[in-house]
């Protein structure tokens, strides 16, 4: 087995893993930033198989302006309970 | 066991999926090969940019006007906000300093962006999202304030690459030829052009959706 299958292997087992992590996990905070992780790994996938324009799209704004997006609404969220 | 029929059924779905994935047969048109076939006549040397700006540039306009359509949901939802200085005295001085180093960095990524699209990965989706991420690090870093209402300058801003891709995409339509159909010698700078608009007008338009939405706190989401 070479190293670049290895690798190919190793991003579709995390990448599947963080999807499946961010889906059940209770604790809001954590999932968002799994969610960030599974985006960057996403970005990864992409630029494996060759397509480093999605890849640079899905870093920037899957990852980064989602999940900016996402940490906002849940500090939005808890002011909002804190308040009540 | 309502948890085991739906896993089942999933798993079923799924394998029904996949064998139909394994059954598609050859794609009956070789797009690559009539792109790279075409590339001399669309003006740049990226496939990629060569499709969403010339060959299939209709889809890129309507695109943006989705985009411009979302931020405009947003604004017609109403932000009830206040207007609110950004707290410039974080407790941490890391983050505005390291902020206030990379937003120059940030926008000269998005300008070569914009460029290499011409010949490389790149274009104005990535160098406008890479512009919205600086003014999003800049707003959490408590360097920018959130919007509250966009003036006329910004107003003028957020519509102006898709009305710029517009006015270029009606131009051959007035010298009798098809929509968005550019003059050969012209292409490259036309793309380039537009590429340009839109870089800001998505750059504004995706930081606005953080910045309009963000309830003027920055720092301490």
């Amino acid at each position: 087995m070479n190293a670049s299958l290895a690798l190919d292997i190793l991003l579709a087992v995390t990448l599947l893993w963080s999807a499946w992590r961010t889906l059940v996990m209770p604790r809001l905070d954590r999932a968002v930033v799994l969610f960030i992780v599974f985006g960057l790994l996403l970005a990864l996938v992409w630029a494996r198989v060759v397509a480093p324009d999605i890849a640079l799209a899905e870093a920037a704004i899957g990852a980064g302006l989602t999940g900016a997006l996402l940490l906002d609404t849940l500090g939005a969220l808890r002011r909002r309970g804190k308040d009540a | 066991m309502k948890q085991l029929v739906v896993v089942l059924a999933m798993a079923a779905f799924t394998a029904i999926l996949v064998g139909a994935m394994l059954e598609l047969g050859p794609a009956p048109v070789a797009l690559p090969a009539s792109v790279a076939a075409n590339l001399e006549a669309s003006g740049v040397r990226h496939p990629v940019t060569a499709v969403l700006l010339n060959f299939r540039g209709y889809d890129t306009l309507l695109e943006v006007a989705v985009l411009l359509l979302a931020l405009l949901g947003v604004l017609a939802a109403g932000v009830s906000k206040q207007p609110r200085e950004a707290d410039a005295c974080a407790a941490d001085p890391v983050l505005p300093w390291l902020s206030r180093v990379a937003a120059p960095a940030m926008v000269m990524v998005a300008v070569y962006l914009l460029w290499a699209g011409a010949f490389r990965p790149g274009g104005a989706f990535q160098a406008g999202a890479v512009l919205a991420a600086a003014a999003v690090l800049l707003h959490l870093a408590g360097l920018l304030p959130g919007w509250v209402q966009p003036g006329r300058w910004l107003r003028w801003g957020l519509a102006g690459g898709l009305l710029l891709f517009i006015a270029v995409s009606l131009g051959p339509l007035l010298a009798g030829d098809a929509l968005l159909q550019y003059p050969l010698a012209w292409a490259g700078l036309l793309i380039l052009l537009i590429e340009a608009g839109l870089t800001v007008s998505l750059g504004l338009i995706l930081a606005g959706l953080f910045l309009l939405l963000t309830d003027g706190e920055g720092g301490r989401a």
